[in-house]
């Protein structure tokens, strides 16, 4: 068994701890770091309940070593409110009913941003697709696409028409 | 985009009730702060991992725990024989011909399912945990198993319970078979159906956890747990651990969904607790998503022959039922109720029937036990229904829609006593029909299906009328159906001497809202503005008792218990300011919180300020105590029916199997909604689990009892693109047996979607005479349906099966 | 959940790789973690416990997509959202391109490889079919140097392939489908997302229509294959309707349905008959829409 002195930064803040090799990512931040926002929901990679940002991306953070994140920037749920006010996607969750127990509810915002960040104006079939690799039991999932495309929404308001005129999309 | 929501700021205590307002309890699950069991950190804390049999069925001749015990890091490794308390799961609904094996906490000499615990081990870490029960030995002789519940109960199949003399664990009936009989033997037409209705797994995404500590200062036991009902926890688990009652403190904090399956009392929760007691350590345990497919609580799996008779006119005169019901291993919590008495007594659906007999053999299997799940019964029942009536239609060759306006219960003939012993409160079936029919434009519908079968595309068209009951009560009843509790809620409203409100309800939610909607209540009964008014669930110590969340009950019992509770703070502060206002208690007004001489309206005095008079108790009237609050025990006079129709419409590739939605239209009568939104957002997750049977869900165990859907890669829980855009509207009939008038939501979508997809699907499949296909609909299930039918080959059938050539006759579509 | 313990190494080059290779060949078993999409799962659940990990993912030397007049060169630890997004993969391999984007779910493609996919052989893997269509040559590294091994060559079977214990993928190279028309259809499972059936299909066209077309389908042998008989009715013919059906009805031709893939999500005859219908799809989406790929719900 070998450990390893790591450095994560999570939403901005920086941490140095010790790992285990097999100590997985979520249960670093979880239990070691105290960011349970973050859940676990399966062992299979499937439900990205443990979805968070690895340097920008949407990642399932079960499914990565902490040890393969040092160095990196993470970023998780607590993150996504900013001084106080909550991003688009945590107001299209709200305003839209998209979530009943929340379980899912952070690992889905931060994939729903992930596709945002690419495509800023998708259309549901993208929104469904996107969020793919996110499992919900609760809202049969048209509340979400209603969140997402809400939050789409605000954020086309307040950004610049460059922005706005980039199509993410194309690939059909 | 669907209703609006509405901010709570521009809330008023008028229109409150029926109000979209968001919802409370989600700022603190959008930001990471709520706080899920597993989340749950303690000083000096444990974990504890559960040894799980490998096998379906196994004699267990020893278990070697020396290597997990000498691992650093491991505090304590236990097995039966370590455990010192009675110990024993108790069956918490008892039915005259049943059969309670005992169902021990960790497996002694025989594991009955895969999954059976037979050890734990308590270790510093949760990965160490985990090593160690990986390095416990168990010594097992396989034996053979059954999982199929009709194969159970045959001569001859391996018995789950070596002190019994066979797998039924009971065999029950309800109605009348000889007037059923003769409806039968006088039927101009009949039609009958053999179908499955399969294992579900109910997929809750927090798994099931425990965070349990032990106080030896004051001999309290305190569990954080995943519970749907934590004082029914509280009393049964007190009596599993010979844990006294009041020195027992269970607490659900935010519960990650549970659609039943966190109602039962299960083995680890009392294993984490009697582990925290044994080592004077903090013990917590969280189940692995292998772990709740192997062990939580499945739900459904039927086997049932079905059969309805009408007259030459298609009026329905009879149906008979016989199911095998699989119970698993042992008898979780409230199984015997769920293919009994919350599955015979919906027979009836939505119809006047005047003959309906139905047997369900309880089956013993190896395999995890079945208990409520979302719907509980109440699928299994409309399923077979509106399959039937389905099949009854097309015997008649009749439209389904005027087949089941045809059999209908008449709106004058409220409250309906079926045949099957439940009387329906109120309900008005075929506006509900109608609204839906519109919604999908179903003239046009009909006629494009025939356009496209024309060019070899199979548009189908699915019914489903459904009756959902919630709220099982009175308890009088419940009592005599075999409960062995009551099924009554609890409600205490405290108004501090502010004027601001606690509320605590028994119930527990996990996902429904009640935050929101409770204040909605409160907020309307007491005139107190829905800021002002905080509600608390989920915790024994706080809440004087309760029953729980499950069954849809929560609105109708829950919110009942609070407004009854709400009613008498009004009674009491009506006296308190007549006695200040001086003037008599008959002429005191009450409206929006404000107490009002009649005729007077000057003289008055807001709630708020009656509560800051009540706790000064300078001026009260006599014989009245001081404070301002009143709990009340709500047990309802009867169920509550909601009901409504769906329908789906979906195109089948007969080549592929592949179906898709078109449309999916949801008309509900849940009487009326507190909270519309969140009305609609139960709808649209019930109707998603509800096709995700249909289409794609399905337990599957091989011959040797291993589970072979155990994990999320194997078992489809459906993902956003397999669950269509619904249409939701809704119809309104209060019940005549509540304060609130209200029915219940939570289970309506589950309970209707399934037959509205197999009966849409089947509609498609009319050229191949493809009557029915068992669920899960997978595009394999589909393509051989159409293979083997038997018009496969023949008219309407040739050109669209075998290779696809058909499809490209017309031009190349596809 | 928790995976067994072993010890961990980060690469930080191909040769320190094959040098911890060597130094842990006698170890037990040694893996190689890539994007960790198909290993870490099968760690957590106690299906694969090995007692050292190489971490390959960083190597600097096998990451990215260079495009020259020939063809691409793309570094096995080059993950699917790199190659979804890249223009030169879009351009001259349209086919891989269109099956990048349908592996797994946004997250997997953030994380896994290329390199990950192809060496580990899944079956039903997205990569398979698409590599054979491509005409790609897979790279290898060993303690005697570089070897190319082309894609028609470097499948064996389920989960294993031509590479060896001491060797390494570290790129693949694929010639430049020059305008060809590449797509990629998919029947995924609805639980895994893995495909049930994967068709990819590059078609070489001129205005009397096709002139020579290649096609791989993943998901259906326990490993991929070439559909030699589709991609000989197809070549020479015309670019309508009926050549694409009688070609995709010839699609199972070579293959002993016996031999196919069978299990929970669905029965070797089952594979059969979406064999067929899947390469249609993937036929009629090359020539339709240029390049795209299709996915059944």
């Amino acid at each position: 068994m070998t450990e390893h002195d790591i450095e994560l930064s999570v939403n901005g803040t920086t941490h140095e701890l010790t790992v285990e090799s097999r100590t997985l990512l979520v249960h670093a931040l979880r239990d070691e770091l105290g960011y349970t926002g973050t859940n676990v929901g399966c062992e299979s990679s499937t439900c990205g309940a443990c979805t968070v940002h690895l340097d920008g991306d949407a990642v399932k953070s079960c499914t990565l070593l902490a040890v393969q994140a040092d160095g990196a920037e993470i970023g998780t749920v607590e993150g996504l409110a900013e001084d106080g006010s909550y991003a688009p996607i945590q107001e299209g969750f709200q305003k839209e009913h998209g979530l009943q127990c929340g379980y899912c509810t952070p690992g889905m915002m931060l994939a729903a941003d992930d596709l945002l960040e690419r495509n800023p104006d998708p259309d549901e079939d993208e929104i469904r697709e996107a969020i793919e690799g996110n499992l919900c039991r609760c809202t049969g999932y048209q509340n979400i696409v209603n969140a997402v495309e809400f939050a789409a929404n605000e954020m086309g308001e307040t950004a610049s028409p460059e922005m706005t005129a980039a199509d993410g999309g194309g690939d059909d | 985009m669907g209703i609006e929501t509405i901010e709570a700021d521009d809330l008023d205590v008028e229109s409150v009730l029926g109000s979209a307002v968001e919802r409370r309890e989600d700022p603190s699950l959008i930001t990471g702060e709520a706080e899920y069991t597993d989340d749950i950190q303690r000083p000096n804390m444990a974990h504890m991992s559960v040894l799980r049999s490998q096998y379906g069925h196994a004699t267990i001749n020893g278990v070697d725990t020396s290597d997990a015990e000498a691992m650093d890091g491991v505090i304590g490794v236990y097995t039966a024989d370590d455990l010192d308390v009675p110990g024993e799961v108790p069956t918490g609904w008892l039915l005259d011909s049943l059969k309670t094996p005992a169902h021990p906490l960790l497996a002694g000499e025989t594991a009955r399912y895969q999954g059976d615990g037979i050890a734990v081990a308590v270790a510093e870490e949760r990965y160490i945990a985990s090593d160690a029960v990986d390095a416990i030995d168990v010594d097992y002789d396989r034996r053979d198993a059954v999982t199929d519940p009709k194969e159970a109960v045959n001569e001859g199949a391996p018995v789950v319970h070596d002190d019994l003399d066979d797998n039924t664990a009971f065999d029950w009936e309800i109605g009348d078979a000889d007037e059923t009989d003769a409806a039968f033997d006088e039927a101009a037409h009949t039609a009958e159906i053999d179908l499955t209705n399969q294992r579900l797994i109910p997929n809750a995404m927090e798994p099931r956890a425990t965070v349990a500590e032990y106080k030896p200062g004051t001999e309290e036991l305190e569990v954080h747990m995943t519970s749907q009902n934590p004082h029914l926890h509280r009393q049964l688990m007190s009596g599993v651990l010979d844990v006294p009652e009041h020195k027992l403190h269970i607490v659900a904090p935010n519960v990650g969904g549970g659609f039943g399956n966190k109602i039962g009392h299960y083995p680890d929760e009392a294993l984490a607790s009697w582990c925290a007691k044994e080592t004077e350590r903090p013990v917590k345990w969280t189940a692995t998503r292998s772990e709740s497919y192997l062990t939580g609580t499945h739900g459904r799996d039927h086997v049932t022959h079905g059969e309805l008779a009408m007259d030459e006119k298609g009026v329905i005169t009879g149906m008979r039922v016989k199911t095998y019901a699989g119970m698993g291993a042992y008898l979780s919590t409230f199984a015997p109720a769920v293919p009994t008495y919350l599955y015979g007594t919906l027979l009836s659906g939505q119809y006047d029937i005047p003959a309906i007999h139905c047997n369900v053999v309880g089956a013993f299997t190896n395999s995890a036990p079945v208990d409520a799940y979302r719907g509980a019964g109440r699928p299994e029942a409309l399923y077979a229904v509106e399959r039937m009536i389905t099949l009854g239609a097309r015997e008649m060759g009749m439209d389904p829609a005027e087949f089941r306006r045809q059999n209908f219960v008449p709106s004058d003939d409220f409250p309906h006593q079926t045949p099957v012993a439940v009387e329906y409160d109120s309900g008005d079936y075929e506006p509900a029909l109608d609204k839906a029919l519109e919604a999908v434009g179903y003239d046009d519908l009909r006629e494009r299906q025939e356009e496209l079968r024309e060019e070899g595309r199979y548009l189908g068209i699915g019914f489903s009328s459904y009756i959902e009951a919630c709220g099982l009560a009175p308890s009088e009843l419940a009592g005599q159906l075999g409960a062995q509790a009551g099924l009554w809620e609890s409600g205490l409203v405290r108004v501090h001497p502010t004027g601001k409100v606690t509320a605590f309800c028994g119930t527990s939610g996990h996902g429904q809202g009640h935050e929101t909607t409770y204040a909605q209540i409160v907020s309307d009964e007491l005139g107190i503005p829905y800021d002002d008014i905080e509600i608390v669930e989920g915790d024994t110590d706080e809440i004087p008792q309760g029953m729980g969340t499950y069954g849809s009950r929560s609105a109708a019992v829950g919110g009942s218990a609070l407004a009854t509770s709400s009613q008498k703070v009004v009674e009491k502060a009506k006296k308190i300011a007549a006695h200040q206002l001086e003037a008599s208690e008959e002429d005191i007004e009450f409206e929006n919180g404000e107490f009002a001489v009649a005729g007077a309206p000057e003289r008055s005095m807001h709630i708020q300020d009656v509560a800051a008079q009540s706790y000064l108790a300078h001026d009260m009237p006599d014989g009245i105590e001081p404070g301002l609050e009143e709990t009340s025990f709500y047990d309802p006079d009867n169920f509550v029916f909601p009901f409504g129709t769906h329908i789906a419409v979906v195109e089948v590739d007969p080549d592929t199997g592949e179906i898709e939605f078109e449309n999916y239209v949801a008309v509900d009568d849940v009487g009326p909604q507190i909270n519309p939104k969140i009305v609609e957002g139960q709808v649209h997750g019930g109707v998603a689990q509800g096709i995700g049977q249909a289409l794609y869900e399905g337990a599957e165990y091989d011959d040797n009892a291993q589970l072979v859907t155990g994990s999320m890669q194997d078992y489809t829980v459906p993902k956003a693109e397999h669950i269509p855009t619904m249409e939701t509207d809704s119809t309104v009939t209060p019940s005549p047996h509540n304060p609130l008038g209200v029915k219940g939501v939570g289970e309506a979508g589950t309970i209707a979607a399934p037959q509205a997809v197999v009966n849409a699907v089947t509609d498609a499949l009319q050229p191949f005479d493809v009557d029915h296909i068992d669920m899960p609909l997978t595009g394999e299930a589909v393509w051989r349906a159409v293979n083997d039918a038997p018009d496969a080959g023949a008219e309407g059938g040739d050109e669209a099966i075998a290779d696809g050539s058909g499809i490209d006759e017309d031009g190349g579509e596809n | 959940m928790y995976p067994d313990e072993f010890d961990y190494y980060n690469a930080d080059g191909v040769d320190d790789a094959l040098d911890l290779l060597d130094e842990h060949s006698e170890a037990g078993t040694t893996e190689l973690l890539a994007g960790g999409h198909s290993l870490l799962p099968a760690m957590k659940t106690g299906l694969s416990s090995p007692d050292v990990l190489i971490d390959i993912s960083d190597i600097e030397t096998m990451q990215g997509i260079s495009a020259d007049g020939d063809g691409l060169s793309i570094g096995a630890m080059t993950r699917y959202s790199d190659l979804v997004d890249s223009e030169e993969v879009a351009e001259h391999a349209p086919a891989l391109a269109a099956a990048a984007g349908q592996v797994g779910d946004v997250q997997v493609r953030n994380r896994g490889t290329i390199g990950g996919n192809l060496a580990h052989a899944d079956p039903a893997a997205d990569l398979p079919g698409a590599a054979l269509a491509s005409d790609a040559t897979l790279v290898v590294h060993g303690p005697d140097g570089e070897r190319e091994i082309p894609a028609d060559e470097f499948f064996f079977g389920m989960y294993t392939t031509d590479v060896g214990p001491d060797e390494l993928l570290t790129r693949i190279e694929i010639p430049s489908a020059d305008g060809a028309h590449g797509a990629y259809a998919k029947k995924p499972s609805p639980s895994s997302g893995y495909a049930m059936v994967g068709v990819a299909a590059l078609l070489d066209t001129d205005d009397d229509g096709i002139t020579a077309a290649r096609i791989g389908a993943n998901g259906v042998m326990d490993h991929g294959v070439r559909l030699s008989p589709v991609e000989d009715a197809l070549t020479d013919g015309s670019l309508d309707g009926d050549t694409i059906e009688a070609a995709a009805n010839r699609a199972g031709d070579d293959l002993d349905v016996d031999m196919m893939m069978s299990d929970l999500q669905a029965s070797n005859e089952f594979r059969a008959q979406l064999l067929e219908v899947y390469t249609e799809r993937a036929l009629t989406a090359a020539i339709e829409d240029g390049s795209s790929s299709v996915a059944a719900d």
